[in-house]
């Protein structure tokens, strides 16, 4: 059971990095874009065939990170100079990535078992420092301890610099502009600022994470599959959606921290579900559709009861002849 | 400073949908000219409006922007000459950023957008004291949603966002048509102070005939995508309502009667 859970959140974290592109293009750019299937798959490959052909790693997956960029400005030339719709551009691309992928892979499946990858290497350099003895010390109550500390801890900090660049990169000009152009796009073009370049590198940018997250998830799983992608758009939209729903969704920096949250509850969701008897492997994607579809409408439900309640208040309030709060307004206004 | 020659337009051409917007406009503001324009519904307001700033490209025709024929060039290299309120309070502000991030992003309409931090503790500053300009209290909002202020106040701010940075010509579309009154009166006011302090190049479309005649030193008045009346100086100082309407009567003869409605409203 814990062990399972401990796995979860391995996962959930790497997951999270994809689940923080697909809040790019969802979210801020407003660009419903379902490449993603596709550039996940094409990030495994692409380390995957590298790590194989002998690359270092790191390397391999820094290859992943600049093929996924390209794949989506590929997503974004189609739309903005091919002026075609966002989901069709999403789709043709997603569909042209399973024909390239499986040529960079050469077959439809490579293995990384006995290969050395990020996850390896972290893994054996962190068992140098000692540092899993300390924690599962720490911990020795709970009469828990995992094989290693290593994936979580490593995970959770990259995880944590990804997000920090890219709350960095939204508010700086060009972020603002990004941003701007997903909430109002006329409006932008009236302060001078290219739409079409922005969104053009916004996709990109939002399809290189989901690459390194398909790179890293192939390196963790230890092979790489033509099929691995399939429906990763929605389990990336779970992710936001879920977090969203907890977290809120205020402000950007608040937004990711929510995303990371929920891609890593998603998986929790999952692992539990997959524990009743009665559910397979197969029923994942069901359970997924299931988790996004109450995790949209519980707040609806939530918000709505919560609204019936304060206004019975109210007329009770009106009834019992107290005065009824809200007339007073905060700001002068116009 | 903004030169049309000959601009003409016609949309859905050889369909029967066939509208000529446009024929033939020949018009020449010099530097801190402030013309209010007027004329009846479908008359080619916006479309001018719109071919000025580069969203709709002319059929012929020229437009020259400080010496320059931007003609070819495209709404957003254009933008960094040209500021623009629109009608609707919601197309010129981004709703779910914040005052001061949208402040950025008009601040920036006349510089490279670079990887530095946009909304800096200066700029920050700076963005207070012009907000004070306005008295509504938004210095003491700066990280509010634009979505949260009122309409009156998105037009106050847009029209800030337009100005503030001093463009060669300010397009304002009707800018206070979605305003009640009292509202529309306060952004009018900020308007004629506005462009008074910068000597902005300016080009106000309106329904109001009164507003019209009231600001600016010249007046257009269009019909049917033509310029069929102007006044500029002592001429439309001594303009009033009645008069336009006469002069509106005596060039379109017969049509005077459908549109007296709606140029009073
Ligand atoms: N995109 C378009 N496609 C087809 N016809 C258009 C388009 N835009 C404007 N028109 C037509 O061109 C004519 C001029 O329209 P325009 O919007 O410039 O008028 P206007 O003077 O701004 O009117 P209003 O006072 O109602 O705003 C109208 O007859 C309109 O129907
Ligand atoms: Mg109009």
């Amino acid at each position: 059971m814990w062990t399972a859970m401990f796995g979860s959140v391995e996962v959930g974290l790497i997951y999270a990095i994809m689940a923080l592109g697909v809040y790019l293009s969802f979210r801020i750019l407003d660009f419903p874009d379902l490449t993603v299937d596709g550039s996940f798959v094409t990030g495994a490959s692409v380390a995957a065939v590298m790590i194989v052909g002998g690359a270092n790693p790191f390397a391999a997956s820094a290859a992943a990170l600049l093929a996924g960029f390209a794949a989506g400005t590929l997503t974004g030339l189609l739309h903005t100079k091919g002026k075609i719709n966002p989901l069709l551009s999403g789709i043709l691309m997603m569909i042209a990535l399973y024909s390239i992928n499986l040529r960079i892979m050469g077959k439809s499946n490579v293995p990384l078992l006995q290969q050395e990858t990020v996850i390896t290497k972290i893994t054996a350099a962190w068992q140098q420092t000692g540092f899993d003895a300390v924690l599962n010390q720490l911990l020795s109550f709970t009469g828990f301890a995992p094989r290693t500390w290593a994936i979580l801890c490593s995970m959770a900090v990259l995880t944590l610099v990804v997000k920090g660049v890219l709350d960095w990169l939204m508010k700086t000009e060009v972020g603002i502009a990004l941003r701007a152009a997903g909430d109002n796009k006329p409006m932008v073009a009236s302060f001078s600022a290219n739409t079409d370049w922005l969104i053009v590198f916004g996709l990109g940018l939002s399809n290189a994470l989901v690459a390194f997250s398909g790179a890293l998830i192939a390196q963790y799983g230890g092979f790489s599959d033509v099929n691995m992608g399939v429906g990763m758009i929605v389990i990336g939209l779970a992710s936001v959606i879920i977090g969203e729903a907890l977290f809120g969704a205020h402000s950007v920096v608040r937004a990711t921290w929510a995303v990371i949250g929920g891609a890593i509850v998603y998986r929790l969701i999952l692992a539990l579900a997959l524990r009743v008897e009665f559910l397979e492997t197969g029923d994942v994607k069901l359970i997924t559709a299931l988790i996004v579809i109450s995790a949209l409408i519980v707040p609806n439900v939530w918000a709505a009861q919560k609204e019936k309640r304060r206004k019975k208040r109210k007329a009770q309030q009106l009834e019992r002849g107290e005065p009824v709060a809200g007339a007073k307004t905060n700001y002068k206004s116009i | 400073m903004l030169e049309l020659k000959r601009i003409t337009k016609v949309f859905n051409e050889g369909t029967a949908d066939e509208k000529i917007a446009l024929r033939g406009i020949d018009l020449t503001l010099s530097p801190g000219d402030f013309v209010t324009v007027i004329g009846s519904n479908g008359a080619g307001k916006s479309t001018l409006m719109n071919i000025i700033a580069g969203r709709l490209s002319p059929d012929t025709g020229e437009v020259w922007i400080n010496g320059r024929n931007v003609t070819t060039l495209k709404e957003h290299v254009r933008a960094r000459y040209i500021g623009r309120v629109f009608q609707d309070p919601m197309a010129g502000t981004a709703p779910h950023m914040t005052i001061e991030e949208n402040l950025v992003l008009a601040y920036n309409r006349t510089k490279r957008r670079t990887l530095r931090l946009g909304v800096t503790r200066q700029k920050r500053e700076w963005f207070r004291e012009t907000l004070q300009s306005l008295h509504l209290g938004l210095e003491n909002r700066l990280t509010a949603k634009v979505g949260l202020l009122s309409g009156g106040e998105r037009q106050a701010l847009s029209l800030l966002m337009a100005t503030f940075t001093k463009p060669d010509v300010l397009l304002l579309d009707e800018h206070t048509a979605a305003l009640d009154p009292a509202r529309a009166e306060l952004v009018t006011e900020l308007t004629k102070q506005i462009v008074a302090q910068h000597n902005l190049t300016t080009l106000m479309v309106t329904h109001n005939m009164e507003q019209a005649i009231r600001l600016g030193n010249r007046l257009i008045m269009m019909d049917g995508g033509q310029v069929i009346f102007s006044a500029e100086g002592k001429e439309k100082e001594e303009l009033t309502v009645e008069r336009l309407l006469e002069e509106f009567q005596r060039i379109r003869g017969s049509q005077f009667a459908s549109d007296r409605a709606v140029l009073s409203s």
